[in-house]
Formats: C-alpha cells, structure tokens, sequence
C-alpha cells in the first residue's frame, strides 16, 4: 500500500468536520474492490462519511480521492461537483421518486450517464430480480422491493463507487434474509468496490472483505476483515457473547448420512450441522469466542466433534470473570472466551499449546456468507 | 334559467381573462421566490419575504397607488414601457392583469412554498447522486412533485384575481370592457340610481363563480396528488 501504482485503486478519506456537538475527524485507505464496511455503533459518523463522499456533506478540512480522482481537497480549493462524482448512493430509505414508475426510477442515472455503459437494464433487472415490477409504481412496492430498486437504479447510473448507507436496517428479518443474497451476488459478479454501512455484525461478516470500525467520529480501526475479525477491539460494538473470528472456508464434503458438512480452512476442519451448498463453494463461518473451549490435552471422552491444535498467542484479561484467548491455529486466528477461574487453574500463557474444542452445532450454517469466486484482492486466507 | 346581458357577458368574459392572464404572469416568478425562501439563505431573504406578502397585509388601495408610481405614464417602469413599447398600462386590461397578479402573487407564493417544503431534499440528493445537475433535479423531481402544490396556487391566484377590486380600481381605474372586471362592475351598479338589480345578478355570478374554481380547486388537488403519490 502507498505505492503511487495503488493508489490508482484506493479509497482515501482523510477529512474534519464540526457538526455541532459532534466532530468527524476520519483517515482510512480501503482497496477500491469488493466490499468495505464502515462498521460502528448509531452515531459514531457512519453516514457522515458516506455524505460527504457523495458530495452531499462538505467537511472543514481534508482530502477525498476516489481511483485517484479527487473529489474534495481543502488545501487546493477542489470540490467536485454531486453529479459528476459518479457516486451510487444506496439510501437506507431508498429515496424512490414517488412520481415516477419503477422502469423509470430505473433509468433515471442511465440517462444521465455518459460514455459507454457498464451495465444495462436488462442485466440489472435479472441480477435483482425486478421482473415484473417494471411498470409498477414505487408506493406500491415493498420495503424489500424498494431497497431492490434504489439499489438497481444506483447501479444503472454507471457508478465508479457504490455507497450502501444500512440499505437493510429498515427491512425486517425475513426481507434482510431476502436481499442479502442480491447484494453477496452483485459484489462478486460486478467487480464495483462497495462501501457498505452497518451497525450488524451479522452483515459485516457475509459482505465485507475490508473493514473500517468507527468509534464516535474516530476511526477505531481499519483493516482485511478476516485479520481484524477477530480483534478485541470489536468486542464492545458486537458484544461480548456475540465477539468470535471469522474463517473463510470452503464446502470440502457432505455426510449424507449424519447429515453433517465439513467445512476446510487454512487451519484445519470443521464438522457442522448440514449446509444446503454445493462443495467447493467458499463461505464464511463466524466462530463465536464464547463457543470455544480449550484443553490441554486432546480430549477422547467429550461430544464436541470438533478439536484443533493451536497455540495460544495472546491473553486478555478484562473486568470481570472473563479471559479472551487468542489461539493460532496453523495461522488462522481463533478466539476463545473463558473465565479467569479457568484461565488460571490451567495455567494459560502466550506459547502454550493447546486444543480448541468447538460444538458442531455452535456453528450457524443459515448465517454463512457465501462468496462466488473470491475477489482478487482478498487476503489469502 | 339565468339569461345574461350583454354588459354581464362583458364583465365576465374580461374578469376570466384578467384572472386567467394574471395567474399565469405570477407563476413563474413565484415559484423563484418561493425556491429562494425555502432552499436557499442568500442575505436579504426577509427583504424578500415582506415584499413578497406586502400585499397581503397592505390596503389594495396603497399597492394600486403604488403601481400607479411604478408603471403610470409619469412613473420609471411605465414611462420606459411606453417609450420602448408603445405599452400603457394605466387604463387598460393589461393594467388590470398587473393589478390582479400583484395583489394574488403571496397567496400563489404560500402555496408554492408548502408544496416544495413538503418535498424530500434526500431525493434531490438522491437525483445528484444519480448525475442529475441541480437544475435537472429541480426540474424533473422538485417541481413534478410540486405539482399539487403549484395547481391548488394557481386556482386560489385565480380566485383571488376574480375578486381584486381595490389595487385595480385605483392603478387601471374603471373603464368599460377594458378594465370593468365583475367586482368594479358591481361597485358602478351600486353607483346608479335602480341599478340594485343589475348588482344583485352580477354578486350572485361572482358568488356561483368563486364556489365553482374552489371545488375546482380540490378537485384538481386530489387528481394531482393521487397521480403523483398514489394516495
């Protein structure tokens, strides 16, 4: 990274701004492919960021380059104008034009656009499954529909960039489940980088191959996913119980049988409950800290299936009962959360080996981001 | 069944025409001042705002004394009007569409006003985002959704300029077939000795009018509103 070469790939945000009690004050690089997540908790600058990327905020100070495009620079008085920033700007309200039928919604941006077009309608309305909804009127759409269409119409504007700003924090579950597949499968057939917003962790673990954490108006964090899913610095956004690493994994075999998937990593295998996907599909399984066990020894006489040799790396103790143990498993990153009661009778420290045991069924197969071809660009994981 | 005179047909066919012409002259400049008002913070925005509705807090008299300084013959506009153009404006029905457009140009303003407060900046964001200049936006989102908005202010400016009586009087002044609109035409029959009849056939045409633009008015509201948002 820094390389005058990667920099033609790169998001760079580096601004300041005052709002009211509030201050943004933010500095992140992200690679222009695949998936970047600004995750944080409601208020930390999420949107902020995104708005004035979009052009819609105009920070105190700083510079935004998209590609090597410069959008915004204080310092050299550059400040691009909205419609020519070639930003896709998916809002978490959708934002449809009301007076307007969902076709032409559609090719609102696509008429506007110049040169040569990337992606048509057609393709548009096959990758989100809008058949059917073409000549209909947007108030007669739902939540899901809607969030389907903005998205469609944003991509239709030929965007450099697409911005997502929680486009499903206003669906309820059953919609989310709906449209996540959509956006999984825009990110790996499109190749357009997306900046996606979120405050669920559940998101950021099927969508993002980067990540920028924020903490009120900072940036907390910002790295690979799978390197920072892990850090302990996530616990207080996730939660405790719900803090664990991320595997990417690939399907490796089905027990038809047992009606058990195994899944492989870097670090080993996994037996779970049965996945409904095909082998050799890639996949994302977050292990939560809290599920996993350690052992001194390999245990012969317990029903957890799933016993890895790994060596402890790091020890964090916190207030309260609770350790985090951070294990490395042929270089994968496990996270363990056990009591200090536990931590101490057995004597952990950094170098130690051990075994992490992991139940099956702890292990969310319906959760599971699936990726069509990893990008590029994603760390070897 | 109501038979008109001629002198009834005459006052009302201008009175159409004048309000007619006079909603149509106030559109456009008050969907500028309503836009600047709402969507902008430009310094000397309450200057505008108190000129805008002077008229409606002004007697009718003092905004027709005042036009007649502006646009008379003697006065900065008319003079350069009737030099250029050969254009009077004293006397005429032009005088009188002027007259009525003043007087109706802060209602048409409040309603153009409500309409566009009404309409979500984020979709004139979302049209920017989408490669739409601030201009395109406004054009094809901002003021389509107005529409409503921009209809229910041309038919309560056109109801307004059917009863303006004051600012006309005094700036067109009262001449038969150029500037006699129904209400002035009332005033003149209650001037003549036996003219209560004639008076009473002319209140009872304006009152039959007025009721007909206003249903017209929600009517045509209701149409716009459930073409536009579907409710």
């Amino acid at each position: 990274m820094g390389s005058p070469d990667d920099l033609r790939h790169m998001i760079e945000v580096d601004i300041r701004k005052q709002l009211s009690a509030f201050t943004l004050d933010v500095a992140f690089t992200a690679p222009s492919s695949g998936v970047t997540a600004l995750f944080g908790a409601s208020g930390s600058g999420k949107t902020s960021i995104v708005q004035s990327i979009a052009g819609g905020l105009t920070p105190d100070a700083g510079r935004i380059a998209i590609n090597d495009v410069v959008f915004f620079d204080r310092d050299c008085g550059i400040d691009l104008a909205i419609h020519l920033r070639r930003v896709g700007y998916v809002f978490q309200d959708a934002r449809l034009f009301p007076h307007l039928s969902v076709r032409s919604n559609l090719e609102y941006g696509l008429k506007r656009a110049k040169g040569e077009h990337a992606i048509g309608t057609d393709a548009v309305v096959e990758l989100l499954g809008l058949e059917g909804l073409l000549e209909r009127r947007t108030h007669k759409l739902s939540g899901g529909e809607r969030q389907r269409v903005a998205i469609g119409r944003a991509l239709l504007a030929q965007p450099a960039l697409l911005l997502m700003d929680e486009p499903l924090s206003s669906l309820d579950p059953a919609r989310k489940a709906e449209l996540l597949p959509y956006i999984e499968d825009l990110r790996d057939r499109l190749g357009l980088p997306i900046l996606y917003i979120s405050h669920s962790f559940d998101e950021v673990v099927r969508l993002a191959d980067h990540l920028v954490v924020m903490d009120n108006g900072r940036v907390a964090q910002a790295g690979p996913f799978l390197e920072l899913s892990a850090s302990p610095a996530l616990t207080p956004l996730v939660g405790r119980f719900e803090a664990g690493s991320v595997l990417a994994c690939t399907v490796a075999a089905h027990d038809d049988h047992l009606k058990l998937t195994t899944l492989a990593f870097t670090g080993g295998q996994l037996r779970v409950p049965r996945i409904t996907l095909a082998a050799g599909t890639c996949l994302r399984v977050q292990v939560k800290a809290r599920d996993v066990a350690l052992s001194l020894s390999r245990p012969m006489d317990v029903s957890i299936t799933n016993r890895l040799p790994g060596r402890i790396v790091g020890i964090t103790r916190s207030d309260g009962p609770y350790v985090d143990v951070a294990i490395d498993i042929g270089g994968v990153r496990l996270q363990s959360l056990i009591t200090g009661e536990s931590a101490s009778r057995l004597g952990l420290e950094p170098g130690l080996q051990v075994w992490a045991l992991i139940k099956s069924v702890a292990v969310d197969g319906r959760k599971a981001g699936v990726r069509r071809a990893p990008p590029s660009s994603a760390p070897s994981a | 069944m109501l038979t008109l005179s001629a002198v009834e047909i005459e006052a009302l066919s201008l009175s159409m025409k004048v309000a007619v012409l006079a909603s149509a002259l106030c559109l456009a400049p008050a969907i500028g001042v309503a836009w600047l008002l709402s969507r902008t913070s430009i310094p000397g925005r309450w200057l505008i705002n108190v000129i805008a509705h002077a008229p409606l807090v002004l007697p009718p008299v003092v905004i027709g004394y005042l036009l007649l300084l502006t646009f008379g013959v003697q006065g900065p506009v008319g003079r350069w009007l009737n030099e250029m153009f050969g254009v009077r404006l004293v006397f005429s029905s032009g005088g009188a569409v002027l007259a009525a457009a003043v007087m109706a140009f802060p209602l048409m303003v409040r309603a153009v006003r409500l309409s566009l407060d009404a309409v979500d900046q984020g979709l004139e964001l979302a049209a920017r985002t989408l490669g739409a200049t601030r201009l395109d936006a406004f054009l094809t989102v901002t003021l389509p959704m107005m529409l409503p908005g921009i209809l229910a202010g041309l038919i309560m400016a056109f109801a307004a300029s059917l009863g303006e009586f004051g600012a006309t009087i005094t700036f067109a002044s009262n001449v038969e077939g150029q500037t006699r609109t129904l209400p002035l035409a009332i005033y003149t029959a209650t001037q003549v000795p036996d003219g209560d009849a004639a008076a009473l056939r002319l209140v009872m045409i304006a009152i039959l009018l007025s009721l007909v633009a206003l249903a017209l008015s929600e009517a045509v509201e209701r149409w716009a509103r459930r073409t536009i948002y579907g409710t």
